[in-house]
């Protein structure tokens, strides 16, 4: 609340204007309920649409009909990635600016992140069976992933181990900072080192080497999926939010008993 | 198994993996509301909303909406 009062005129038509102006609780909730059906029934319908057509999709001339998880499983590990590196922004939000929704981001992306993580694990072990002939290798991508699996529960351990929000939120923004390190090693540890997982074949500087027929399911499904992840996410803080204010109101009543019993 | 079990296992696992993240979440947003809901109905107001019955925590001063 107090950085709600500071911006007397807020700039709503610049960027940080309109962050400052979601700053306020009651206008982000006011927005994640207006968005929150569109962008769940928008994510329903493009991994439908994806899904649909990666089963569409001819199959791998190597990896026979296995390919049908990468639809999947990259979108997984793209989303494990992408919710720690919202969640490592969140980090600056509430270490720099002391941004009131970004402890509330943070806490709400990291159970949803882990189960991504853990499901872009589990999808690769299952390709890696038939594929590789193992379910799991201690190579650098398997191992830096797994890494960053650990970092989530321990994120997620750390935002519930105190009733006090305001205690936990520095602690934890600092370890999410900390552990942004990973991201980088996760993306560069197939050029780094050699490693039985495949080099990148999607983000390069020379372009993807998918044949465009696999590599437009592929993109569809990580749009879809990764619109699934922002609606999960919206709705988590929004349950977050609402129960800091039954934890703040709670305390008022109590305070209020305490005064009336004197 | 054949590959196509390996397929199906991947999508089974991941579909009930989603599912349940957004079932707790839905939980967690119903028991919420209802908690509010309860304080409220108790007459317990946020700080905020005892000041200026009607309007939000800004303060009264923003003009831009």
């Amino acid at each position: 609340m107090g950085s709600g009062m500071t911006d007397a005129t807020p700039q709503a038509s610049t960027l940080s204007g309109r962050l400052t102006a979601l700053a306020n609780p009651t206008r982000f909730l006011a927005l994640a309920d207006r968005l929150v059906p569109w962008l769940g029934a928008t994510a329903l319908v493009v991994v439908a649409g994806g899904l649909y057509l990666a089963f569409a999709a001819p199959e791998d001339y190597q990896q026979g009909i296995t390919v049908r998880i990468m639809y999947i499983h990259v979108p997984f590990a793209w989303l494990a990635m992408f919710c720690y590196s919202l969640m490592a922004a969140a980090a600056l939000g509430t270490l720099v600016w002391k941004h009131p929704l970004a402890d509330v981001a943070l806490k709400s992306a990291a159970p949803i992140g882990a189960a991504f993580t853990a499901l872009a694990l589990l999808t690769g072990s299952i390709w890696g069976k038939p594929m590789w002939g193992t379910w799991w290798v201690w190579d650098a991508r398997l191992t830096s992933v797994f890494v960053l699996f650990l970092m989530y529960l321990g994120i997620i351990a750390l935002t519930r181990a105190m009733d006090d929000p305001g205690r936990s939120a520095r602690a934890a923004a600092i370890l999410t900072l900390v552990g942004f390190i990973n991201i980088p090693i996760i993306k560069f540890s197939v050029d780094w080192w050699n490693t039985l997982h495949q080099p990148a074949s999607v983000f390069r500087l020379d372009g993807p080497t998918i044949h465009t027929s696999l590599l437009w399911p592929l993109l569809i499904c990580a749009l879809g999926f990764t619109l699934l992840f922002l609606t999960l996410h919206l709705m988590a803080m929004r349950a977050e939010i609402w129960r800091r204010r039954v934890i703040a109101m709670r305390r008022l009543s109590a305070r209020a008993a305490e005064r009336a019993a004197r | 198994m054949t590959h196509a079990a390996y397929v199906f296992a991947a999508y089974g696992i991941s579909a009930l993996v989603i599912a349940a993240v957004g079932i707790w979440i839905l939980i967690d947003q119903a028991s919420r509301k209802r908690e509010l809901k309860e304080l409220e109905q108790r007459g317990i107001r946020r700080r905020s909303e005892r000041r200026e019955p009607g309007k939000t925590d800004s303060g009264g001063k923003r003009t831009g909406k």
